[in-house]
């Protein structure tokens, strides 16, 4: 499928509430951040003529039909809504559906929006007997956790790249330095790898300042036509170059939270890309870039060894090369090709509808240059990635 | 003494609890790929209209592709001893099957013991026991560590 600038939509306004263990209803924070995107676009809740919803499973009622769930805290005006879940990717969905209503000439003005309020400790799976469900099933039968997951694949990158867990220790030292200068984040504070190293093994060999946390938060984007913002003064808005939800193709080789089994890789070929692999590819290929285009990423680190798999995942580097990159200094601001700039979950923990909208809001103010001491200079184009469980992509790329 | 308590599987169908216990897969019978877990709706290759399957005995060896430790209570439905004990997991791609598979690794085996490419074999464990019965899950050792 082609894209190219033809299939840009605007981003008028972004907005957040800052991330935290707050303990308040989701909406409160949902609505917050629709308001500081409605003030940063310059538009009022009657300019909006569709809503996107980003879902949470863990909110009861409400938060499965976020879309009009959002626009009855904000007043119902009769406005078209729709709700989406995709796991973490949930924020990349909701952007898409409020885009293609945009693109198919349907409304011009459309605001998407996702919160939540998590529990303490591991997601577990929802509750009741669910014998049929492999995320209830995982916990039973293997209490394998998400964290068990993220250790598997940090393990095997130790195992076959020789990675080291001072390496993934690093990427949190990073991430931690990143997100001080952020008024979103929830921990703004240095952390040494002497703390990583001090802190309880998770799963080994990933220590708990390895893994990010779970929090509140909501994330909130004004999306428009380029032709509204044109008229709207706001000709130079950072566009949507593309977003990607792909899923994987078969077999998928590469075992995915929440299963048990990968596809079989004995019969059918395995696919030129990885699942992982074709997130971004997807993104690059709409957008008509590439790898060397990007100035900035925001990658989805729910460890710190993943933010790893992202560099490869992503065409920074090739397999096998992440530590030195980061060692390098490349993926740190003021580096090549600064990663979670943000301080990303490592700074934020996950709130898992809001988080994938998050991540464009910090690429706009990349972009725009309103960053601040965490800005990366001369920014033009940025991309994140991320992925939810059941074989759930997501990519979006953003560009001046 | 209490009586032994009846040996049952803690889901049913995946998996045999005999001497040589093995992962119960489908095979499809239109293009004789065999998945796990099993399947009974349609076939996962997208090239294969295949909708029927028949049940057929996995591979009970494999090689390790990754292994961890939990040192951290999951939430239920996990059932946990009181106090918690820490448990390795092991993802084992199957011989012939090439199917990556979780299990726990059987208590003894630590992080320390397994290595990526590491043979592997299954074996039948308890998972968790209640006051009527000894619930049992399919586990992963060392090759050749049985008996």
């Amino acid at each position: 499928m082609s894209g190219g600038r033809d299939s840009e939509v605007a981003v008028l306004g972004v907005g957040m509430h800052p991330w935290g263990k707050w303990g308040r209803n989701f909406v409160e924070y949902g609505l917050a951040a629709a308001g500081d995107a409605l003030t940063d676009a310059g538009v009022t809740w009657d300019d909006i003529e569709f809503v996107s919803g980003a879902d949470t499973i863990r909110n009861g009622y409400p938060g499965f039909i976020s879309g009009a769930t959002f626009a009855q805290a904000l007043g119902w005006r009769g406005t078209p809504i729709a709700s989406c879940y995709a796991a973490c990717a949930s924020g990349a969905q909701a952007l898409e559906i409020a885009r293609m209503r945009i693109l198919a000439g349907m409304c011009d003005v459309a605001l998407v929006v996702g919160a939540d309020t998590t529990p303490k400790g591991f997601f577990a799976p929802v509750g009741g007997d669910r014998p049929d469900d492999p995320d209830w099933l995982r916990f039973r039968l293997l209490g394998a956790t998400n964290p068990t997951y993220f250790a598997l694949y940090a393990r095997r990158r130790m195992e076959l790249f020789g990675a080291t867990v001072d390496d993934f220790a690093r990427v949190k030292v990073k991430n931690a330095r990143h997100g001080l200068a952020n008024p979103n984040a929830r921990y703004r504070k240095e952390v040494t790898l002497e703390e990583v190293a001090a802190s309880p093994v998770v799963a080994d060999p990933l220590r708990l300042l390895d893994i990010c946390a779970t929090s509140d938060g909501g994330a909130a984007i004004v999306l428009s036509s380029v032709d509204y913002a044109k008229s709207h003064g706001a000709a130079d808005a950072v566009r949507v170059a593309a977003i990607s939800t792909v899923t994987p193709s078969y077999p998928n080789t590469l075992i995915d939270m929440p299963m048990f089994s990968t596809d079989p890789a004995n019969v059918a070929a395995p696919p030129p890309l990885s699942f992982r692999d074709s997130i971004a590819a997807a993104a690059y290929d709409q957008a008509g870039l590439g790898p060397d285009d990007v100035n900035v990423a925001e990658v989805y680190d729910l460890s710190s060894a993943l933010e790893l798999d992202w560099y490869e995942n992503i065409g920074l580097c090739k397999e096998g090369e992440a530590e030195r990159l980061l060692n390098d200094g490349d993926t740190t601001i003021g580096g090549r090709v600064p990663v979670n700039p943000s301080g990303g979950l490592a700074s934020f923990g996950e709130a898992i509808p809001a988080q994938a909208i998050a991540q464009v809001c910090e690429l706009t103010w990349q972009l725009r240059g309103q960053a601040g001491d965490r800005q990366v200079e001369g920014a033009r184009v940025g991309i994140t990635v991320n992925q939810g469980l059941f074989g759930h992509g997501s990519s979006v790329i953003v560009r001046k | 003494m209490s009586p032994a308590k009846t040996r049952v599987p803690a889901v049913e169908g995946w998996f045999t609890i005999d001497d040589a216990p093995h992962l119960v897969g489908s095979r499809c019978t239109t293009c004789g790929t065999r998945f796990f877990p099993r399947r009974d709706i349609a076939c996962a290759d997208p090239s294969c209209a295949g909708r029927e399957f028949e049940d057929v005995a996995l591979a009970r060896t494999g090689k390790v592709w990754s292994y961890t430790e939990n040192r951290y209570q999951p939430p239920p439905p996990y059932m946990s001893p009181d106090p918690f004990v820490p448990y390795v997991i092991a993802a084992v791609e199957l011989d012939d099957d090439k199917i990556v598979v979780l299990g726990q690794v059987v208590a003894g085996v630590g992080v320390d013991d397994l290595k990526v490419g590491m043979p592997m074999e299954l074996t039948v464990d308890t998972l968790f026991e209640d006051d009527e019965a000894e619930h049992l899950v399919w586990k992963w050792q060392p090759a050749g560590a049985s008996k």
